[in-house]
């Protein structure tokens, strides 16, 4: 699945991310922030698995999980939406 | 308009429950190129903001309104004529029917005050709510007025569990049983009177609005926030300002609707479909109207400014993701003081 992240989501560089709809704040780890930073920058699913696939030590099928995983809590959150 | 005003206030309860005045002084007193001499109501000798002589600069006890507005407009008078007063303040729910009817005699005196006509006070009750929802388009949740005991049973029959028991003015409470609702019925009629509402629950996440009209339909301001700590009272001890598009709209589609004077909070909840209800309508400032003005909207200044009759243009903008945490403190008191308001009613 794509995910477009919604516009108005403020992220630091410290994995700080804050939601002004909602109001609620979350702390996102090193490969979070990569993930939400490929998000911004418009990246497939497809693209992004390939660039951590390159950046970290883990075989495709575990990046592919954990990708949906995350997916799954932007969605949950209201952070992002179905491109 | 003067360059310095005298401008009283009520709601000086600043306890876990507080009321709206120390927040409205600290407003005023952030009004650029504006002195003001702040006058403290109270109905308690207890009140904490009694006790804050860097916000407060004199207190007067005044009777409580169910003593009649006769009494409590010949205590103004005198506090009037010792202060002469520029605006009155009233912030606590309770108290605004009867300065309400007697704003046109407070105006004559040359005391201004900035409310809401008695017509649009009386149908945003929360009893009312479905006829107000019906009548601006505004989706309400479906509630139900109860008089007596009796009629419990009846108009439980229309709502699922769990259900939402209410005052009249404050207190809700969550009912998951016919148990609970009997308990809260009680405990709430003994508080508040009658009627006691019962509101349809609606799962979803809670919102604020605090919003200033100026009575010719125009929002003056309007700042959302989300509570991030609730105290057991359901009071926000933490908050934040949010960039909700929607929250804004619907409150500026009642104010044009309705053409409310004055201060306003709306709280309204937002279901999973994303679909908007207001829950309540509170017909003055909020205790956390401070964030809106440090936010970059100071409305209880503008509410002044308006009943002045000065023109002002709507607050286009505030900063989204400022916060407020609430705290407590142990203010060291004289006895001479609370002796002071006890027996003389000033301080």
């Amino acid at each position: 699945m794509n995910l477009r992240l919604k516009n108005n989501i403020a992220v630091s560089d410290s994995g700080f991310v804050f939601n002004p709809s909602t109001g609620d704040s979350f702390s996102i780890n090193p490969v979070g922030i990569d993930i939400i930073q490929l998000l911004r920058a418009s990246k497939s699913e497809h693209d992004i698995i390939e660039d951590l696939s390159e950046r970290y030590d883990a075989d495709t099928q575990t990046i592919e999980k954990d990708l949906y995983d995350f997916f799954t809590l932007l969605l949950q959150h209201q952070l992002a939406e179905k491109a | 308009m003067k360059n310095e005003l005298v401008i009283a206030v009520s709601g000086l309860n600043n306890t876990d429950n507080p009321g709206p005045g120390i927040p409205v002084i600290r407003a005023l007193r952030d009004w650029k190129g504006k002195k003001v001499r702040i006058i403290g109501l109270s109905y308690d000798h207890l009140e904490p903001g009694l006790y804050l002589p860097n916000w407060v600069d004199k207190s007067y006890q005044v009777p409580y309104p169910s003593a009649g507005s006769d009494n409590l407009m010949l205590r103004l008078k005198y506090i009037h004529s010792v202060e002469g007063l520029d605006f009155i303040f009233p912030n606590f729910d309770a108290e605004l029917f009867t300065y309400m009817k007697m704003a046109p005699e407070l105006q004559s005196m040359g005391i201004h005050t900035f409310l809401p006509g008695l017509d649009q006070f009386e149908e945003r009750h929360k009893y009312r709510l479905p006829e107000f929802g019906e009548k601006y388009q505004l989706a309400v949740p479906k509630s139900l007025s109860v008089n007596s005991l009796s009629e419990v049973p009846a108009a439980l029959s229309q709502f699922e569990f769990p259900v939402v028991v209410k005052g009249k003015f404050y207190e809700a409470y969550i009912a998951y049983s016919m148990d609970q609702v009997h308990n809260y019925f009680h405990r709430i009629q003994a508080k508040w009177g009658l009627p006691v509402i019962f509101q349809q629950f609606i799962q979803g996440s809670e919102y604020n609005v605090v919003a200033l009209g100026d009575g010719r339909g125009n929002t003056i301001g309007a700042v959302p926030m989300r509570k991030q700590y609730i105290t057991d009272k359901g009071k926000a001890w933490a908050g934040i300002t949010l960039d909700e598009p929607a929250l804004i709209e619907m409150t500026r589609k009642l104010i044009a609707a309705n053409q409310w004077r004055g201060g306003m909070e709306l709280e309204l909840i937002k279901d999973r479909n994303g679909q908007l209800y207001i829950v309540e309508i509170n017909p003055r400032f909020p205790a956390w109207v401070y964030l809106a003005v440090a936010a970059g909207q100071n409305m209880p200044a503008a509410a002044v400014k308006l009943a002045f009759g000065e023109e002002v243009p709507p607050f286009e903008h505030y900063e989204v993701g400022k916060m407020f945490v609430r705290y407590s403190w142990d203010n060291i008191v004289n006895l001479s003081d609370f002796e002071k308001i006890s027996t003389l009613g000033e301080l």
